[in-house]
């Protein structure tokens, strides 16, 4: 049920991201979703592809300081209140959130949320659990 | 002239003065440290060879990774019992350079100081401002017991506190001040500013050293305090400051020479090069008793002149130091080799860093600023892990160098690398 997100190290500097995305097209790999955590100094790209693996590698060999994350993929209800009834079943558990972000098209008629916490298997249980969808690599790669 | 009877004393009896010397000390070294004895025996030398003062080409050569070797007490030729002080400087790759100093050294010390800042015009009426570091840089305490010894009124404010500095200078009317070039520059932009006017005030002189600076540093400090700014060189290894200083005259420093002997090499052979050559600085100590040393190899580059100098004084004179043999850099006055921020990076880690120093000057203070590259281990797609990366480094290169710097983490393959040596440092200071 686990997602392999891909996460980039980026100075915050000019073309950096226009080089990446490049590199990226190039190699025929699609940018499922996307988020940038940034301080002033240096920026974390974490992006969902359809071919992690070889995203890994080709950016990898062009230089860039890259790692593999095992992240969760949620439905979430696209009404108000959607994502406060999954955020408080993890809540209740003690789970803590890294961080999270959208994706950019939905699977259904559902938004689709990426989740990274430290406990992953529990934090998969406990959603599985609570009747909340997950969906799995394949399925979130060929979006 | 504090000690008109040897400051002024002809060549020929200081030669003497200083061969009577240099055969104790040379005794001494053999006798008390091991690794002197284990030299000479490898050398095939006996203390009995040296028979005149040109013998000292003779004998071996000490450089800073002895220090290292026999760290911390390794050289010291006095029992420790008989040892009253260490100081230490941060050593080249985490562990310090110690140095020791028994009574009658700290008491030698305090002479020589004085003795300075006589030179400086200063006597027991004068207000002393000690704006060096205490602690285990010798500037602050070394400076301190000279003045007192003088019978100067000592203000030991050491570093820093830049409006404390100038409340204090006003209220108490110091006179002579004692600071790294760059910190009084400083000190005299923060007065302007605060409108505070220092040309008007009771301050008549400053002794500065501890770092390079220029004339063109030296006219603008005194034409912003109003005062006669003079440099100071020194090393911890070979006592502190006070291996020379400028005399009134401002054209080169005396060395020293009842205390220490110059010479200048060749960097590269060792040979012992002329008066009026530019090389690199060796100095012996003859008069300590805890941690003497033999032709001790400074790093620093400098010519020595032994025409006689117009305040009388018979020293030679050496100039402004106008570089290095290694790549050390001083910082604040701090001595930073860039192989102490690779031992950090080392013991975290990383087996292979790649780093580079940028260290620059604005608003006349020094800054130091560490660009390392992201490795795949240190790398985290969380920035609280990746910032505590940052603070973790920041916090041991600060323990290992004794200054701070500023951390920034920048992608693989982005510091420049030439064939070879790898470019570890950019100085974008310009004195």
């Amino acid at each position: 049920m686990k997602v392999q997100q891909i996460s980039v190290f980026l100075e915050n500097k000019s073309g950096r991201l226009a080089q990446l995305t490049q590199t990226l097209g190039q190699a025929g790999i699609n940018i499922r979703a996307l988020s940038i955590a940034d301080t002033s100094d240096f920026g974390i790209l974490r992006l969902i592809v359809n071919k992690p693996e070889e995203a890994h590698r080709v950016l990898g060999e062009a230089g860039f300081t890259v790692s593999m994350t095992d992240v969760i993929a949620v439905e979430v209800k696209d009404v108000p209140g959607g994502l406060s009834s999954v955020l408080s079943v993890l809540d209740a558990a003690g789970i803590n959130i890294e961080y999270l972000y959208a994706f950019l098209e939905k699977s259904s008629s559902d938004a689709l949320v990426v989740f990274r916490v430290e406990q992953i298997n529990e934090a998969i249980e406990l959603l599985m659990k609570n009747n909340v969808n997950i969906l799995n690599g394949e399925r979130v790669y060929k979006l | 002239m504090l000690h008109p009877e040897i400051e002024g004393m002809s060549r020929e009896e200081l030669r003497k003065l200083q061969y009577e010397r240099l055969i104790k000390t040379v005794n001494r070294c053999y006798e008390n440290v091991p690794f002197y004895k284990a030299k000479f025996k490898e050398m095939g030398l006996e203390p009995g060879d040296i028979k005149s003062l040109d013998d000292l080409k003779l004998l071996p050569f000490t450089v800073k990774q002895d220090l290292r070797d026999n760290y911390p007490f390794g050289l010291f030729a006095a029992p420790r019992e008989d040892v009253v002080r260490v100081h230490a400087s941060s050593g080249t790759t985490g562990k310090p350079t110690v140095v020791g100093y028994t009574q009658n050294d700290i008491n030698s010390w305090a002479d020589l100081i004085a003795r300075c800042i006589a030179m400086a015009g200063g006597d027991k009426d004068d207000v002393v401002q000690v704006g060096y570091g205490y602690g285990l840089f010798t500037g602050g305490l070394g400076v301190h017991y000279g003045a007192e010894r003088l019978g100067a009124t000592v203000i030991p404010i050491s570093g820093g506190n830049t409006s404390r500095q100038l409340m204090l200078m006003q209220d108490f009317a110091t006179t002579i001040l004692c600071c790294t070039p760059s910190y009084a520059l400083f000190l005299s932009e923060e007065a302007r500013e605060e409108g505070i006017d220092l040309v008007n005030s009771k301050l008549k002189a400053g002794i500065f050293g501890a770092e390079p600076w220029s004339e063109n540093m030296r006219k603008e400090i005194e034409n912003n305090m109003g005062i006669k700014a003079l440099n100071i060189y020194g090393l911890s290894e070979v006592m502190g400051p006070g291996v020379s200083m400028e005399c009134e005259c401002q054209s080169g420093m005396h060395v020293m020479e009842d205390y220490f002997i110059p010479e200048i090499i060749d960097p590269e052979t060792g040979e012992q090069l002329p008066y009026g050559s530019k090389g690199e600085l060796v100095f012996t100590t003859i008069t300590k008793e805890a941690f003497p040393l033999l032709r001790y190899r400074t790093r620093d580059i400098s010519v020595l002149r032994e025409e006689k100098c117009e305040c009388g004084r018979t020293f030679v004179r050496m100039d402004r130091v106008m570089g290095r043999t290694d790549d050390m850099l001083i910082i604040r006055g701090v001595n930073v080799f860039p192989s102490q921020i690779e031992s950090v990076l080392l013991e975290n880690g990383d087996t292979e860093p790649h780093y580079l120093l940028v260290v620059d000057r604005k608003d006349n203070l020094d800054s130091l600023e560490v660009l390392v590259e992201v490795s795949d281990k240190m790398f985290s797609d969380e920035v609280r892990k990746l910032e505590e990366v940052e603070k973790k480094l920041r916090h041991e290169i600060a323990s290992v160098l004794g200054i701070s710097a500023k951390i920034k983490l920048v992608e693989p393959k982005t510091i420049p690398r030439s064939e070879g040596k790898a470019t570890r440092v950019i100085d974008k200071r310009k004195l």
